[in-house]
């Protein structure tokens, strides 16, 4: 493979549901060993596009082009190169955690030999080597999600989809699930994710695109956006139980901007301080004020008027 | 490298490795009880049909019977539940496997299985003395013709349905009715003219006269062409229809 040509190349690209557009007409580039993401809201159109990138669901319009190949005519092919975590774990319930692994590895055609060898290193990278003989019942959900991930990794895929791999799970959990993807990475493997945490997307991605209504609205590395569409640092200014509306002419002329959200206001400035000192010296009395540095969250509230998690 | 629908084929034995005792157990019990009771009990009654004694003659209608319901079984919800339940038929599309793979992988399974039942009926029924020609060879052939022209329309019918109450209407008004006026426990010219073509369009009376020829070596009713060409085209109708509905389920 040329080192030039992008994994996923998507132009124009359209999935429709009936007259419903869950999709709508996006373009993407994604170059080998990049880790690229998909941040949005619920029902931005992640999964949909993330599944015709798996190459299991048909676009409906636009062109796409997996390794540079037709998902529509080369499907079997171009999934045997692919490794997909679906946003819900879709393991095999009747088998064991080691047969998920040696059963899946068969489906791309490995012998049994490799197959088990495979089933002892995945086990052993989701920390699930005291498990192997266990149903996939009885699993947390945590564990359940790094077998869907190991097994999607069983045939050392050139490409590893991955749709919200840590939603649902507790922070620690997550943290593990990070620093396996994180070391997945490191090898090289390029990575596309879907997610709806900023923290998830800022850790892991070198690009992303920010989706709202199946549309891309903005795209860069996590850096670039803040940049691009936030101020260095962000100060949250909140008045006890009081009308949050009732304070926006009074911090007018505040930092860059202001927005009002339900429990807080958002003052963007250059300098969180020295906005802090100026809310004071115009003598407002916040309950309590934060001062922290801007981050995804605040260029998709910015983007779209909407926050990311509700 | 094997082949996909090998690989698929395989999950499906990796499940009945926990489950073969359990089956062979079944497979063995049934025609034992079946042959002491309506055999050996009912049969002194009748007496004969065609010139054979009524359990020479029942044998092979009860062994096609039991290929038929067994193909019919194994593909009602353990199909649906592969997209509905567990989507395990979504995670085997998310590989190297195709539809075609998944429904090959899954009919030989189903053969595989029938085979297994048909054969153990055939040897405990041959110790009892009641198969008489060389021909009961080629009944193992018709018992996996059979499977397949039942199989292959079920599992379509299991991957398109919504609900799973359809399985009830399946019951009820295909399986209940082939299975009764399909020639297994009296022959069909003995329906009324009216009603026999319902055992026309049954796979099972075509299962049932080819395996009665086997095992008789009398000639069927119809050229065994004929009968053979009937379920060929069942198993090649459903096969069509399971590419489509898989198709459908799977790439959305
Ligand atoms: N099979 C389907 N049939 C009809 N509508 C669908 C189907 N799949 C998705 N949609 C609709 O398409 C829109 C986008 O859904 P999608 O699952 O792609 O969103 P998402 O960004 O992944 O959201 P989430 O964060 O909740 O997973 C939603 O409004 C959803 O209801
Ligand atoms: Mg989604």
């Amino acid at each position: 493979m040329s080192g030039e040509q992008p994994l996923v190349r998507a132009r124009g690209l359209v999935k429709r549901f009936g007259d419903f557009v869950a999709v709508d007409g996006i373009d993407i580039d994604v170059a080998p060993g990049e880790a690229f993401g998909f941040l949005g809201p619920n029902g931005a159109g992640k999964s949909s596009t993330m599944r015709m990138i798996s190459c299991v669901s048909m676009p409906s319009a636009g062109e796409l082009r997996i390794f540079g190949l037709d998902p529509v005519r080369e499907g079997p092919r171009i999934r045997g190169r692919l490794g997909v975590c679906p946003q819900l774990d879709n393991l095999d319930p009747d088998l064991t955690v080691r047969e998920n692994l040696t059963t899946y590895a068969r489906y791309f055609g490995l012998s049994r030999a490799q197959a088990r060898a495979r089933a002892e290193e995945l086990l052993e990278f989701a920390q699930l080597s005291d498990r192997a003989l266990s149903r996939v019942e009885p699993l947390s959900g945590g564990m359940k999600r790094r077998l869907t991930i190991a097994r999607a990794m069983v045939n050392e895929p050139d490409l590893v989809l991955l749709d919200e791999p840590t939603t649902g799970l507790d922070p620690q959990a997550r943290h593990l699930l990070w620093e396996r993807l994180f070391r997945l990475k490191q090898r090289g493997v390029t990575l596309v994710l879907t997610t709806h945490y900023m923290d998830e997307a800022e850790q892991l991605c070198d690009r992303l695109v920010v989706m709202d209504g199946g549309r891309i609205v903005a795209e860069g590395s996590p850096r670039s956006l803040i940049e691009a569409h936030s101020s260095p640092e962000v100060v949250e200014v909140r008045f006890g139980g009081r009308e949050l509306a009732d304070f926006v002419a009074p911090l007018a002329g505040i930092g860059d901007r202001v927005d009002v959200l339900p429990d807080r206001i958002l003052v963007y400035a250059k300098d969180g301080d020295a906005a802090v000192s100026e809310v004071h010296r115009r003598g407002l009395v916040p309950s309590s004020v934060l001062v922290r540095r801007s981050s995804l969250e605040d260029v998709f509230l910015h983007l779209t008027g909407r926050t990311l998690v509700e | 490298m094997a082949h996909p629908t090998v690989a698929v084929l395989e999950r499906h034995l990796t499940l009945y490795k926990r489950l073969w005792r359990a089956s062979l157990f079944s497979s063995f019990v049934l025609p034992v009880l079946f042959l002491a009771s309506i055999g050996l009990g009912v049969g002194g009654y009748v007496g004969e049909v065609g010139g054979v004694p009524y359990v020479e003659w029942i044998v092979p209608g009860v062994l096609a019977s039991t290929a038929f319901q067994m193909a019919v079984g194994e593909c009602t919800y353990a199909v649906f539940g592969e997209f509905r339940w567990n989507r395990g038929a979504h995670a085997m599309f998310a590989t190297r496997v195709s539809v075609w793979d998944m429904i090959g992988g899954w009919l030989l399974y189903i053969v595989f299985r029938v085979e297994i039942a048909v054969v153990v009926f055939l040897l405990v029924v041959g110790a009892f003395g009641v198969l008489s020609s060389p021909w009961v060879v080629l009944t193992p052939l018709v018992a996996a013709l059979l499977a397949l022209a039942v199989a292959a329309p079920v599992t379509a019918f299991s991957a398109t349905i919504d609900h799973d109450s359809y399985f009830a209407l399946l019951f009820r008004f295909v399986m209940l009715p082939s299975t009764l006026f399909a020639g297994v426990f009296f022959p069909v010219e003995q329906l009324p003219a009216l009603v026999r073509p319902v055992a026309y369009v049954s796979p099972l009376w075509h299962g049932v006269e080819l395996a009665r020829a086997a095992t008789s070596g009398a000639a069927p009713p119809w050229p065994v062409w004929a009968h053979a060409g009937c379920l060929v085209a069942f198993a090649a109708g459903g096969l069509w229809w399971a590419g489509y509905a898989f198709r459908k389920r799977l790439q959305d």
